[in-house]
């Protein structure tokens, strides 16, 4: 009984810290669907969502919901700009000058986060900081569990979104047949800044979302590392792949810190993946249907 | 020909440093067919993607309703009134027919004239709303032609571009494209440009014929009259009179410039 409330709950530790995973995964995924383009710097982009919340809520005194809302909106438009000023400039380059680019923003970004907020970890306090749940055995921390909640809220508008607006359909069309999309009347560029908006956007939520468990500082970017592992076990290019994949690779993680001898945590995600190359390489989602040229 | 609608103008168009098109010119007035023949190369993928914005010209106007819409991006262009079927259907594989049909209309904001057309597309094509909920990738090639006119349709359009509209498909299919092809024109007042390969059914549908060899307007004229010429039956008809068979083909061509 013991054994399988300890199970439990390092399970439920490991989802929520997948979830985080997930939510960065998804930022590749939107990305890479649309513009086929891997931005390496999207767990920099979860740094700078943190560190203005982070302002935001322990400087400027807001409250949590709205200083994390400030920070939502703050990095879409980041986001947005980052790709009409910058990103929308290699289309059509080789794929190795958009990884070189999308790594080098990563190092501007932690070094402008360090100038600007300072190279110590930072927090805030949030309505889920140290507070715990009973549930028969089992103890559950608020924190853990609203990053659960956040992302199985935020994937359900997002689903929404893109299923049922016209916006959102429009962006799944511009990202299966770039030029009909153009002859249909869509501003296809504008489009593609937009999902730069909203992944960027996702990103800012995991960042606020994590700091209750982990302290925000200029190096969180490099879960995006894990991340990517995450994505790639999902399929890369399935939304709904990346967020189950991030959870996947979060729980073996647990199971690992726990139960196998130190230091095989950090290398679980790595080794998940690699398995996952070797048995299924077109990761768990794969779309059934090819992309037709 | 009265007031053109579109008007293209010795326009030069380079893929790179290759020049496809060696200065066109061409009119279409309003409710006309008007097709532009040719062999593979020849250049008509190439006319219809510069008049849509896809390619800009190096020289040349393209004019539109009087105003000049060369330069312009694709998604103004169609915002003027100009919708393209391009080549080989391009559905979004990953969207229903509807969603499909639905992105045809997304510069409009008239939710009572989008369930008009919408019901006017079905109405051409019933097979599109008995598939309406299914994937557009899993249709036939016929229905993705289909799907791909009707979802011009929905930009209601003052020019539908056609490009191929018989590529890879049946000889009855064709016959019946293009039989609601002449009639979307008829009933919707639509001007047409249509590219073809297939010279005779081109010829039938439309009012004016162009022809375009390497780059170059090599003959024009009424549809009827050019189905009637001797050179026309032989390169683009497959039709040869007994005697002619000898004759050498560039002979033939010096009759037309």
């Amino acid at each position: 009984m013991e054994d399988a409330a300890r199970l439990l709950q390092l399970v439920v530790n490991g989802a929520a810290a997948g979830c985080i995973y997930g939510l960065i995964a998804l930022g590749f995924v939107l990305i890479y669907k649309a513009t086929e383009m891997v931005n390496f710097a999207q767990g920099d982009i979860m740094m700078l969502g943190g560190f203005v919340a982070y302002s935001a809520i322990a400087h400027w005194g807001v409250n949590y919901w709205v200083g994390g809302l400030i920070a939502i909106a703050a990095t879409a438009a980041f986001g947005y700009a980052l790709d009409a000023i910058v990103l929308r400039r290699v289309i059509g380059q080789p794929q190795f000058a958009v990884v070189m680019l999308t790594l080098g923003l990563g190092f501007i970004f932690r070094a402008a986060a360090g100038i600007t907020w300072g190279y110590d970890s930072v927090g805030f306090d949030t309505p889920f900081t140290n507070k715990t749940v009973k549930l028969g055995g089992l103890i559950l921390g608020d924190d853990n569990l609203s990053i659960i909640a956040g992302t199985v809220l935020l994937c359900g508008v997002l689903y929404l979104f893109f299923a049922k607006t016209r916006l959102g359909v429009a962006m799944q069309a511009s990202s299966q047949n770039q030029l009909a999309a153009y002859y249909m009347g869509i501003p296809v560029r504008n489009v593609f800044s937009m999902i730069w908006a909203i992944s960027a956007g996702v990103a800012a939520v995991a960042g606020i979302l994590l700091s209750p468990v982990s302290m925000i500082d200029v190096n969180m970017g490099f879960l995006g590392i894990k991340a990517f592992a995450a994505a790639v076990i999902g399929g890369f290019g399935s939304i709904p792949g990346s967020v189950i994949g991030g959870v996947f690779v979060g729980i073996v993680e647990q199971l690992a810190g726990y139960y196998l001898p130190a230091g095989f945590q950090e290398v679980t995600s790595n080794i998940v993946l690699l398995g996952m190359l070797f048995i299924r390489p077109q990761g768990l989602f794969a779309e059934r249907m090819g992309k037709r040229v | 020909m009265t007031e053109a609608l579109l008007h293209v103008d010795a326009i030069e168009t380079f893929y790179g440093p290759i020049q496809a098109i060696r200065g066109v010119s061409l009119e279409v007035a309003p409710h006309q067919i008007v097709t532009v023949l040719g062999a593979n190369g020849a250049g008509k993928t190439t006319v219809l993607r510069t008049v849509s914005g896809i390619l800009d010209p190096e020289a040349g106007k393209v004019v539109f309703e009087g105003k000049d819409i060369a330069h312009m991006a694709p998604d103004q262009v169609m915002r003027m009134g100009i919708c393209h079927v391009p080549e080989g259907r391009e559905v979004f594989p990953f969207l229903t027919v509807r969603e499909n049909l639905m992105m045809g209309s997304y510069t409009r904001r008239d939710s009572d004239g989008i369930a008009k057309d919408l019901a006017l597309c079905f109405r051409y094509f019933p097979r599109l709303e008995e598939r309406q909920h299914q994937r557009a990738g899993l249709l036939s090639g016929g229905e993705q032609q289909m799907l791909a006119i009707s979802r011009a349709l929905m930009g209601k359009p003052k020019l539908l571009l056609l490009d191929e509209p018989s590529l890879g498909l049946s000889p009855i299919l064709v016959q019946q494209i293009f039989e609601i092809i002449r009639r979307i024109n008829q009933e919707q007042g639509v001007a047409i440009l249509l590219v073809e390969q297939n010279a005779h059914i081109a010829l039938k549908t439309a009012d004016y014929g162009y022809v375009l060899e390497v780059g170059r307007i090599v003959a024009e004229d009424h549809c009827a009259t050019l189905l009637g010429r001797d050179d026309i039956k032989e390169f683009y008809l497959g039709q040869k009179e007994a005697g002619v068979r000898g004759q050498r083909r560039w002979k033939k061509r010096r009759l037309w410039n």
